[in-house]
């Protein structure tokens, strides 16, 4: 952690050798990011700079530390991991220095000091199969985060676990997991989704929070809009070749080398909606298409359960060969059974066949 | 609250596998019990054979007589214009074609997809006119029942969905792809019990037609 | 005795449905396209007539018989019944507006032989007693008397008599092991009695060995016209009968359709065996003759003549090239009609419908279509090989006022021959 215990979000900046330049240009990119209109970047720039540390507790449940990993991994300091440094976490499994009951301790005087103006973030899908799946110093998750939220501002759902129940969740289901939503329906809930998500998209949730006060505009899985907008497809590099129908067929074939769509490899940037396309990873480094993988689709829900990564998003999610192959076998018996039914009638009915001869070609009534 | 996901998921899954299912189970039945009515033996001397016949006509039946094309030019047009774009758009659509090779173990080479997308139009234009033609044809309206009318829109859903979801018109776009493939999975599961059949028993109808013409050393 | 009830009929089309009669009603979108292959509605322009919708009763029975949504709809009620009613109504649709001349067969996209399940219809029709009054007692005569038109072996006798006085030619009765067994319509016997002529002329011409057989002489089957199976068997054994009693090699088939039909092709399948004998039409006959050089003919006529192919002997039947080489050979003008061969157009008077005093009226309106063929053709003369279609076309050219004479096509070769020295 920071060594920051006072002044506002812009003295943290300075002192860090952010230059107003600087700091304006991230303003004006988290503002166009956020589809905020430019007049809004004074405002922005005026509300960060004055910001005060708001109090964050961060709650693992069933997860895998990737969302931690990803906010937190970056070589060089940027400014989204100086926002993430300057907010006041107060609870962090991975990050808190302090341990065991000193641990729990900090987190109820948070919860205390900051009642209903605290910022909650969870990452990690809670399990209702048992309570005993996961647990936080003896105490289930359930009751975690059921006491946590009560007096919460708002949560943020931190990856596609907090916010859809994500690989925990996936097919059968094992520890019966849950999405945040599922369990805090009377706050306000904001999905951060992606395994991992895009870390600007928190900072930009963040600033659109401290400038606002308010949850930016979310879609209908309640994600920001200003991030979640769009799918991959459409704003993919690479959708021109999708529409030309031309496609890589294995990873090292000529169409994967000159960049062709990815489409055939599973790909599934059609259904998946996040700004990896526009954002990238990494400092704007690259993102999984430009680096020659199709996409997960890891932002939307249920994506582990949504057929193989490597197929082709037309392919339906079971064994539809083994399907057809099951029909074909119990087709073939029914089809054998209406047969015989069909031959019985026509059997009969040649058997009931009465001569019909000149005398009895008028009707008789 | 997953709404549009979970619908694409069912659809793509649970229900995609039942539409396979009840359709491949329905085209056996309705094939056994036609095969299975069987066809009298013919004791009178051949003067011609029957097979190749049959399998001349199944392919020489795809074009119209003259005389007819004059008579009736938009049923024909109209007939080739959606079984085209319907062609096209099903088999030549590439994720079409990965459906086909996940299912049977092969594919083939796609079309790049603006020339499916005018297929697609091609085909959608093609129905509207049958069906116009269906409801003003005094023939075709008279042959009419209901059907004919079910079997229109089960055509013409898919093609339609697919068209909107292709194009991203609805949003989002899970929910266009699942009410696309919805809208196969009506088509797939109504197919053996309707007027599609054909799709199938022309090939039978035909070759009986040609082999008992060719029997009698006529060309049919 | 069985009668004629709605059981009986139900059941006889629950007979007639096989495989192909299924598979065409599977495949048929009502596309309407049969009705412009069939002159009752292109003449008419009323959609009633729409080929495929001829055999509704038929189809309801298949589907609720041998489908399993059928059978499904009829447990819950929703499929309409075959009624006497329905039978009744559609006994116009079935008889007096189909000749089963199988043009629609030929244009069915999906390939569907209507005229096939017409012909398989008729056999419910028959059975539940709701076929034309004029062919039943058509069917009674030539069961009864042993020709549809009444007429007895005496009067066939009496016009062989008259033939040999007139021509001095030689008309072999009843000869056992001759090797070619005519048969003769009676059209021909009463109408047209050069044909008998002709054939005796032309066999005397070639040097075979021929009979005409006393107690076989009738090619007509009007069990096939009315389409009952058992009547025609019983009238198609008779030849068989005959034909094995004489010890012939061929049966030679007039110059009629459906006769050519019913002992070309339904014949073995009716008796349930392979005849002993073969069957040939006369057209064909008389075109192997002409290729083996047993006939020659002379003087071919200029005069612009046209050619009828009857339905049953062409599209139907197969005799499609023989006609067109015998014309080429007495006549150096031949013209063909717009559609002919296995696209021409029925006279309207096939299939018993020119028997059915009922269907008359719409027979002859629907005629304008043959009336236009052969007027656009310019010819002289028609020709064709079918007693039926030729009193038909006569009928019809007077109806319509047309002058224009007809000849059968083996009375026209036999006119050509060449004189015997």
């Amino acid at each position: 952690m920071a060594d920051l215990t006072t002044g506002t979000l812009g003295d943290t900046l300075r002192r860090n050798g952010v230059s107003r330049r600087g700091f304006l240009k991230f303003c004006t990119a988290t503002a166009s990011m956020m589809a905020l209109p430019p007049s809004m970047v004074p405002v922005l720039a005026a509300a960060l700079d004055n910001a005060q540390r708001p109090s964050v507790i961060w709650l693992s449940f069933q997860e895998c530390t990737g969302c931690t990993e990803s906010l937190t991994r970056s070589h060089t300091p940027t400014l989204e991991s100086l926002i993430f440094d300057h907010i006041s976490l107060d609870y962090h499994h991975t990050l808190q220095v302090a341990s065991g009951h000193a641990a729990e301790a900090a987190r109820e005087a948070a919860m205390q000091a900051s009642a209903g103006k605290y910022l909650l973030v969870v990452d990690g899908s809670i399990p209702l199969g048992n309570p005993g799946f996961s647990t936080i110093a003896g105490v289930s998750n359930l009751q975690i985060l059921e006491e946590t939220a009560a007096g919460a501002a708002a949560v943020i759902a931190m990856g596609s676990c907090a916010a859809f129940g994500g690989l925990p969740k996936a097919d059968p289901n094992p520890t019966g997991a849950v999405a945040v939503r599922d369990i805090v329906t009377d706050k306000p809930v904001i999905n951060v989704s992606g395994c991992p998500p895009i870390p600007v998209v928190i900072t930009g949730v963040l600033a659109h929070y401290l400038t606002f006060g308010t949850l930016p505009e979310l879609d209908q899985y309640s994600r920001p809009k200003a991030f979640y907008g769009t799918s991959i497809h459409d704003r993919c590099y690479r959708r021109p070749f999708y529409d030309k129908g031309l496609f890589a067929n294995t990873f090292d074939d000529e169409g994967a080398k000159k960049g062709w769509c990815l489409y055939k490899l599973g790909c599934k940037g059609p259904m998946t909606y996040n700004a990896c396309a526009t954002v990238k990873w990494n400092e704007g480094t690259s993102w999984p298409v430009e680096s020659g993988h199709g996409c997960l689709g890891c932002s939307q829900p249920d994506f582990w359960d949504a057929g193989g990564f490597y197929n082709a998003l037309s392919i339906p999610v079971g064994d539809i060969s083994r399907t057809a192959s099951y029909a074909v076998a119990a087709g073939v018996a029914l089809g054998a059974a209406a047969a015989g039914i069909n031959r019985k009638t026509k059997t009969e009915a040649n058997r009931q066949h009465s001569t019909v001869t000149v005398d009895d070609l008028e009707k008789t009534s | 609250m997953n709404e549009s996901m979970d619908f694409l998921l069912w659809t793509r899954g649970t229900a995609f596998d039942v539409a396979v299912a009840i359709f491949v189970v329905g085209i056996l039945i309705r094939l056994f019990e036609i095969i299975s009515l069987g066809r009298a033996a013919n004791l009178a001397a051949p003067k011609g054979s029957e097979f190749l016949p049959g399998m001349k006509t199944i392919l020489t039946r795809t074009l119209p007589e003259g005389g007819t094309f004059k008579r009736q030019p938009l049923t024909i047009l109209a007939g080739y214009l959606f079984h085209i774009g319907l062609l096209v758009s099903l088999l030549l659509f590439i994720p079409h074609i990965e459906l086909f090779r996940e299912t049977f173990g092969f594919g083939w080479p796609g079309l790049p997809n603006p020339i499916v997308d005018a297929a697609a139009v091609l085909g959608i234009v093609g129905l509207l006119a049958a069906l116009w033609n269906r409801l003003t044809n005094p023939v075709m309206k008279l042959l009419s029942d209901k059907e004919d009318y079910l079997v229109w829109v089960l055509t013409f859903l898919p093609l339609l969905t697919g068209y909107l979801a292709y194009h991203r018109m609805i949003n989002p776009y899970p929910l266009a792809m699942g009410l696309h493939i919805l809208s196969i999975e009506l088509l797939l599961v109504l197919f053996p019990f309707t007027k599609l059949m054909h799709t199938f028993t022309l090939f039978l109808a035909r070759w009986y037609n040609g082999a008992m013409s060719g029997r009698r050393g006529v060309e049919s | 005795m069985s009668k004629a009830t709605l059981e009986r009929g139900l059941n006889a089309f629950r007979e007639q449905v096989d495989a192909p009669v299924a598979a065409f009603f599977s495949s048929c979108v009502s596309c309407g396209i049969c009705a412009e292959a069939c002159l009752f509605y292109t003449e008419t322009g009323d959609p009633k007539y729409t080929p495929i919708r001829k055999l509704e009763p038929l189809r309801r029975v298949w589907e609720q018989e041998y489908t399993l949504v059928g059978k499904l709809k009829k447990v819950v009620g929703l499929a309409a019944p075959v009624t006497d009613e329905l039978l009744q109504e559609w006994q116009e649709l079935l008889y007096d507006s189909c000749t089963l001349c199988g043009r629609c067969s030929m244009v069915c996209p999906v390939g569907n032989d209507i005229a096939y399940m017409v012909r398989r219809a008729r056999e419910g029709m028959v059975a539940s007693g709701n076929s034309p009054k004029d062919v039943q007692a058509a069917a009674e005569r030539a069961v009864r008397i042993g020709s549809p038109m009444g007429i007895k072996y005496k009067a066939l006798a009496a016009q062989v008599k008259h033939i040999e006085a007139d021509s001095g030619l030689t008309i072999p009765i009843d000869v056992e092991g001759a090797d070619y067994m005519p048969l003769l319509s009676s059209m021909e016997v009463i109408n047209f009695p050069e044909y008998i002529e002709s054939l005796a002329r032309i066999f005397t011409h070639a040097g075979l060995s021929w009979t005409l057989c006393s107690e076989a002489f009738e090619a007509t089957n009007t069990g096939i016209q009315i389409g009952s199976s058992d009547i025609a068997r019983e009238l198609v054994q008779r030849i068989v009968d005959g034909a094995e009693k004489l010890k012939v090699k061929y049966v030679i088939a007039p110059e009629c359709g459906h006769a050519y039909t019913s002992i070309r092709w339904e014949g073995p399948d009716l008796i349930g065996k392979p005849f002993p004998f073969k069957v040939l039409h006369i057209l064909e006959l008389l075109d192997e003759l002409r290729a083996s050089g047993r006939i020659k003919t002379e003087n071919p006529s200029h005069e612009r003549m046209t050619f009828h192919d009857p339905c049953s002997i062409g599209r139907k039947g197969g005799v499609i090239d023989a006609p067109r080489r015998l014309m080429q050979m007495v006549n150096s003008n031949f013209v063909e009609m717009q559609d002919h061969g296995k696209w021409n157009w029925c006279c309207g008077g096939g299939g018993g419908v020119s028997a059915n005093t009922e269907a008359e009226a719409l027979r002859l309106k629907v005629f304008k279509r043959k009336k236009n063929q052969i007027e656009e053709t310019g010819a002289d003369k028609l020709v064709t090989a079918c007693a039926n279609c030729r009193l038909v076309i006569e009928e019809g050219l007077e109806e319509y006022r047309v002058e224009l004479p007809i000849e059968g096509l083996t009375e026209l070769v036999a006119r050509h021959l060449v004189e015997d020295k």
